[in-house]
């Protein structure tokens, strides 16, 4: 136990050296590529290769300069609130169509042909149609996350109503259960672990479209801070940032995990 | 005392896209007084569990009547409850929930204090008091399978149906469970109709042993009275003369005159 414990963090620290290894070569090869060293001390402040001082991007993640100008908590924030806004729509929308899909077989066939055929559409197709839509960035980046993460929660809301078993189905017709009844005592818990797993894969999606989105809607928001240091040829930032998105989402998933497996009969004992 | 359950000329076929229907069992005739215990026996693929179906109304007999007090079968109702093979508890419910969800829907007009007392009875019955806070994932197939049969017995059904209810079960276990539902039995008073494979469990369990002859078309060949007193006493009845001559009855009838060629 302890032995692996001891495993678990040597050996990623060991992938790290490497990683910093290979770093250091592209750097070393590519020019104005930033170094590992320098980009921590973009992040953290210290005293640059060139012996400048400077104030690291994640001192202080907090100020508001402007509306424009705001530490990288808030654009984070900002990006967080569109990708829940269109991870809730999905899930408002995306849960009951789910539902109807897995118990109707007429509602599967007509909604399985678009299903398919939408499914695999990039956020970058969808965007500049619902910007002209909208005209709008938040408007804009929300529907995308919504149309892009919509998927997982219906295929899997289905494929969870679809998996109750014929004998509990019999069992609830032996007790002359209403078709209500069925629906919340049978379908819904034989269905919820389902929703959930398309709840993580659709909240994943989210995060991944919302980079996408907001480079491309610009404003405020952690995609768009990317891309502006890009522009500012702060390519130290754009690791971090790269660095960043890639621990938020690791966040919400093992957040979202949580709760799935909170709600699993399978994974639960008594309470 | 009358028929209480009655099967007359019921037949039961499947359509088979392209072919001509499968017809599983026919001209199956068969009337059932109140407070027996049947059991059915017959080869695998007979038609057993057609012919238990039908009676629970999960699946409707294409020709012919089953008639239940005077009352024509047409669907599933909770009169007729069943104990399916595979126990079929709702896993995310407890022992306990999964009998209180049946009671809750049966006896919908039972205040709380009613309904756990109930509920608690048939846990007793079984034997699971120790159990029943635990989950069906956190039970041994036995146990499911009492559970199963309480639940179907807290509804206070008039028939009980059981399609193979301790198929699943090694032989200890098995036996354990033959003489609970035997003990049950005597206390509670319901009609019991019981699909088995096994030629001792038909004989200890019933009054009468249905014997199907092999498919398709299949039906009743023989009806065998089981001439026993109760309680029955599996060790005892080992050298019982009727117990004997029951189970030669029904070895004959199996491996004989509708013994099956393949498998
Ligand atoms: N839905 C169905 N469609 C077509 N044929 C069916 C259907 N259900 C059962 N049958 C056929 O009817 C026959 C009787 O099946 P049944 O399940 O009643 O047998 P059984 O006696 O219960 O067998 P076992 O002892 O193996 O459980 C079998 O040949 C089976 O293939
Ligand atoms: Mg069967």
């Amino acid at each position: 136990m302890n032995r692996e414990l001891v495993k678990r963090i040597v050996l990623p620290l060991l992938v790290l050296v490497v990683i910093i290894q290979v770093w250091s070569g592209i750097a070393h090869v590519v020019e104005d590529f930033p170094t590992p060293s320098d980009t921590y001390v973009a992040a953290f402040g210290g005293v640059d290769a060139e012996g400048d001082d400077i104030v690291g991007v994640l001192s202080d993640p907090f100020y508001v300069e402007n509306v424009d100008d705001k530490g990288l908590f808030w654009q984070i924030m900002e990006s967080l609130k569109r990708v829940f806004g269109g991870f809730a729509l999905a899930l408002i929308v995306g849960v009951p169509l789910g539902l109807l899909i897995g118990m109707s077989k007429n509602a599967q066939y007509a909604f399985d042909p678009f299903i398919q055929i939408f499914k695999p559409v990039s956020p970058l197709a969808w965007l500049p149609l619902l910007l002209f839509i909208f005209q709008d960035i938040n408007l804009t980046a929300i529907s995308t996350i919504f149309i892009t993460s919509i998927w997982p929660i219906i295929i899997n809301t289905a494929l969870g109503v679809r998996s109750v078993n014929e004998d509990y189905m019999n069992v609830a017709k032996v007790l002359q259960f209403t078709p209500m009844e069925k629906v919340v005592q049978i379908i819904l818990p034989v269905a919820v672990p389902f929703i959930f797993t398309g709840m993580r894969l659709s909240l994943g999606i989210a995060w991944l479209v919302i980079v996408a989105a907001e480079m491309l809607t610009g404003g405020i928001g952690i995609g768009f801070w990317i891309w502006d240091e890009y522009n500012n040829l702060a390519y130290h930032n754009i690791i971090i940032g790269i660095i960043i998105v890639g621990l938020v989402g690791f966040i919400l998933d093992v957040a979202m995990g949580k709760i799935a497996d909170y709600f699993d009969y399978t994974k639960k004992g008594r309470s | 005392m009358s028929q209480f359950l009655s099967l007359k000329n019921v037949e039961k076929r499947f359509p088979i896209p392209g072919k001509d229907d499968y017809i599983a069992v026919t001209d199956v005739n068969l009337e059932i007084k109140k407070n027996e215990i049947i059991s059915i026996i017959g080869h695998s693929g007979c038609g057993k569990s057609t012919l238990l179906n039908m009676i629970s109304g999960l699946d409707l007999q294409t020709e012919g009547s089953i008639v239940l007090n005077e009352k024509e079968i047409t669907g599933p109702g909770p009169e007729r409850a069943v104990v399916f093979q595979n126990h079929s508890l709702l896993p995310w419910l407890s022992v306990y929930e999964n009998i209180e969800m049946a009671v809750k829907k049966v006896m919908p007009k039972l205040n709380s204090a009613e309904l756990r007392e109930r509920v608690e009875k048939y846990v007793s019955m079984v034997n699971l008091d120790h159990a029943k806070d635990k989950m069906p994932g956190e039970i041994s197939g036995g146990m499911k399978q009492r559970v199963g049969i309480a639940r179907a017995l807290s509804i206070n059904p008039e028939v009980l149906l059981m399609d193979e209810p301790f198929g699943a079960l090694d032989s200890l276990t098995r036996a354990n469970l033959q003489e609970h539902l035997m003990r049950i039995q005597q206390s509670v008073e319901n009609t019991v109709i019981i699909i088995t494979h096994d030629i001792d469990e038909a004989v200890l369990l019933s009054d009468k042993v249905v014997m199907m002859t092999n498919g398709p078309e299949a039906t009743i060949g023989e009806i065998l009275e089981v001439n026993l007193e109760r309680p029955r006493k599996r060790v005892e009845l080992q050298h019982d003369e009727e117990y004997i001559r029951c189970r030669e009855a029904i070895l004959s009838f199996l491996y004989e005159k509708f013994a099956k060629e393949d498998e």
